[in-house]
């Protein structure tokens, strides 16, 4: 069987001001062709202003059973939330 | 961005006034045109149609599900481009026809595209390298539509033009990957080059009518736009590694005058038979 | 629906496990790409969600079919928009598919030796334009009763593709019954198209929830890891309880003598398909099967010199890049 081409992730970012977002992915021979591709798959509805591919092998992700680890301490940190703060209603808008 | 001197001009205002003023459309204030004008469109039309029905027999069955997905793309611009020049077309007509009518009610020896585009679609390469020679050419008429003295025709080719952009972008890329890429696809991609080079005179062959829409200002006399077609061409097939044939490329020609080959026949009738079948049917 | 029967497969993990997988699941938690996971649970999401992306593409044949005969330009752009999806559909599972480890290549490689699936419907003939119709309306109003639970499926990967497809797919349905509007009250020509369309495909829409399976151990087995949220039944009768009343709409007639509507259970009672016909097409011998899968293969192997064209010229321009990049060192 031929070399499979490599697998991409895709991110769209949706109109200026957002942040790119993980849409899915596809295959492409390298990275341009990998932006054209993903113009035509994930674009064809006008969901895009502009495009990120990424290897899917080029990416380092946490290990899942370091989910806790990584991901719990924040919860701890209820301060950072702003429900965490009671503030009367008095005040207004805060 | 304006250039400096524009900025600095005193009478901008006035020259910006003068710009936006309706210009007299020819192809509504001169009757006389209007035939010229009807064909002209027909020819824009008709080689969309034909090609964007080419470019639909792959649906399915392409090499991969991402090229799939991108021939269907160019297809359906295609298409919505043929609804706006036939539909221009009828408009100018004036004899109760519909852009449906003019694709589904007339036969062959009415139809008015390039050779080039009817010409079976063969393997992907001989697709591809179609594409690319008449994607070339698309995006140059296109560029000069834009500065149609008709404002309708004008207004299509902005809108026609977004996408062809990407057509040309796309087709050149893969002619080059493919023509650079291992013995067989350059191979296939010679051959298909050599096969389709004699249709592409065609494409900047004027005749009377073409004479007749560049004198009123409405579109380009062909032949002013081979030289951009030819240096597109010239640097894509380089760095393809296929080089410009050197064979004459005026041989094969007359779709545009309504003479064919025999395939667009075949085509028609696949394409007409339902409205062929049940004439005055809705759908 | 697109993946008719699937097995479930046994997992011989650790029990303690086990449990807390199936806690995870019972609580809605979403399982990721790479988090731990029954082995019979990766098994059964592969054989499922390459069935249903095997499904799309091949679905892609009988509508193809009459693209190249679609009546008006709008119609043609309709529906070759609409089989253009059922690509880009394909395209979405099979990548859900590889990030439970296997790859797109390995699963075209099973569909085109005939050991996978694929959905039964899509090996019956479209004849006629009214088919185009019926197999909008039908075909994909039964794939949407399926896909839409499965929306909330336990993989996240195959939830956010049933997410995306769910969206995309909202007009498809439509499309199809408003060409069985056009040619339910046109011509008696379109009329007569449009009722033998629905004398074609309702027993094979039917047969797309698959046999009857409220006593089968591998779908009680994939209901409880939520891969498969709804009996073949429910939907089967979900379906007939929204169809019948579109098709009076239409003045056309279903083709079940039997059907009447069952205040007692608020629902239709109807006949069942013809099973023995089912099992004849899922085992290759439907009217179609052959052609669709050799079209499948035919574009595949045709399409080898293309995709390992611009595989070189990647490889060469990678070697270019470099080269430049250590030359200017």
């Amino acid at each position: 069987m031929a070399r499979e081409w490599p697998l991409w992730e895709i991110f769209i970012r949706s109109q200026n001001g957002l942040n790119h977002r993980h849409v899915g992915s596809l295959h492409a021979p390298d990275a341009e062709t990998a932006i054209h591709n993903a113009r035509d798959v994930y674009t064809r509805r006008k969901e895009g202003v502009s495009i990120w591919v990424v290897r899917s092998a080029d990416i380092t992700a946490s290990r899942p059973s370091e989910k806790g680890p990584l991901f719990d301490p924040a919860e701890d940190k209820v301060y950072r939330h702003p429900t965490f703060y009671d503030i009367p209603d008095d005040v207004g808008h805060m | 961005m304006p250039s400096l001197p524009d900025m600095t001009t005193p009478n901008v205002e006035a020259l910006a006034a003068d710009a936006r003023a309706p210009r007299p459309d020819p192809a509504e204030t001169v009757p006389e045109l209007k035939p010229a004008l009807f064909e002209g469109l027909c020819r824009l039309g008709d080689s969309t149609l034909v090609l964007g029905h080419r470019l639909s027999e792959w649906c399915g069955k392409g090499p991969a599900l991402e090229e799939d997905i991108a021939l269907a793309n160019i297809a359906l611009d295609l298409i919505g481009h043929t609804q706006m020049w036939l539909g221009l077309a009828a408009e100018v007509e004036e004899a109760g026809r519909s852009a449906d009518d003019l694709a589904y009610l007339r036969d062959a020896m009415r139809f008015r595209n390039l050779l080039l585009v009817e010409l079976p679609n063969g393997d992907m390469a001989r697709t591809l390298m179609r594409q690319f020679l008449f994607d070339a050419w698309h995006h140059e008429m296109l560029e000069r539509l834009t500065g149609s003295d008709s404002a309708r025709v004008a207004e299509i080719a902005v809108k026609a033009l977004k996408e062809v952009r990407y057509h040309l972008e796309r087709s050149s890329d893969l002619v080059i990957r493919l023509g650079d890429g291992t013995a067989e696809s350059h191979r296939r991609m010679a051959g298909a080059l050599d096969m389709l080079w004699p249709y592409t005179g065609e494409m900047f062959a004027g005749d009377g009518t073409d004479a007749a829409l560049a004198e009123a200002g409405i579109a380009p006399d062909p032949a002013s736009l081979h030289e951009a077609w030819h240096g597109i061409v010239t640097e894509v097939l380089e760095e393809a590694t296929l080089g410009v044939p050197e064979g004459r490329a005026d041989v094969q020609k007359g779709g545009r005058q309504g003479r064919h080959t025999e395939h667009l026949g075949y085509l028609l009738a696949e394409m007409q038979f339902l409205q062929r079948a049940y004439p005055g049917a809705e759908w | 629906m697109y993946a008719q029967m699937v097995k479930s497969e046994a997992s011989n993990d650790d029990p303690g496990m086990l449990a807390a997988f199936q806690a995870r699941i019972d609580r809605g938690d979403k399982i990721e790409p790479k988090e731990w996971m029954p082995e019979g649970y990766r098994k059964t999401l592969i054989r499922q969600i390459s069935q249903h992306a095997h499904s799309e593409i091949v679905g892609q044949l009988p509508e193809g079919n009459w693209i190249t005969r679609a009546p008006t330009l709008q119609r043609k752009a309709i529906l070759l928009a609409k089989v253009q999806d059922e690509a880009g559909h394909g395209l979405y599972l099979y990548s859900a598919a590889e990030t439970l480890g296997i790859s797109r290549d390995e699963m075209f490689e099973q569909l085109h030796s005939g050991r996978a699936k694929y959905s039964s419907i899509f090996n019956y003939p479209t004849l006629t334009w009214a088919d185009m119709g019926a197999v909008g309306w039908l075909v994909d109003g039964a794939a949407i009763m399926n896909q839409v639970p499965l929306q909330r499926t336990s993989y996240g990967p195959y939830s956010r593709a049933m997410i995306r497809i769910c969206k995309e797919e909202s007009f498809h349905q439509r499309q199809g019954y408003h060409i069985m509007m056009k040619m339910a009250r046109g011509t008696e020509a379109q009329r007569e198209m449009a009722q033998d369309a629905l004398d074609r495909f309702w027993y094979p829409a039917l047969m797309m929830f698959g046999p009857s399976d409220k006593d089968s151990v591998h779908s009680q087995q994939s209901m409880a890891w939520k891969i498969k949220i709804n009996t073949n039944d429910e939907l089967r009768q979900r379906f007939v309880n929204e169809t019948v009343p579109q098709a009076e709409f239409l003045g056309l007639t279903v083709p079940d003598p039997e059907l009447r509507w069952n205040p007692d259970k608020e629902g239709y009672d109807f006949s069942q398909p013809d099973w023995d016909e089912f099992f004849e097409v899922l085992k290759g011998n439907g009217p179609c099967n052959r052609e669709r899968l050799g079209a499948r293969v035919r574009a595949w192997e045709d399409g080898a010199w293309f995709r390992e064209g611009l595989t070189a010229y990647a490889d060469k321009a990678a070697q270019r890049r470099a080269g430049a990049a250590t030359a200017a060192e």
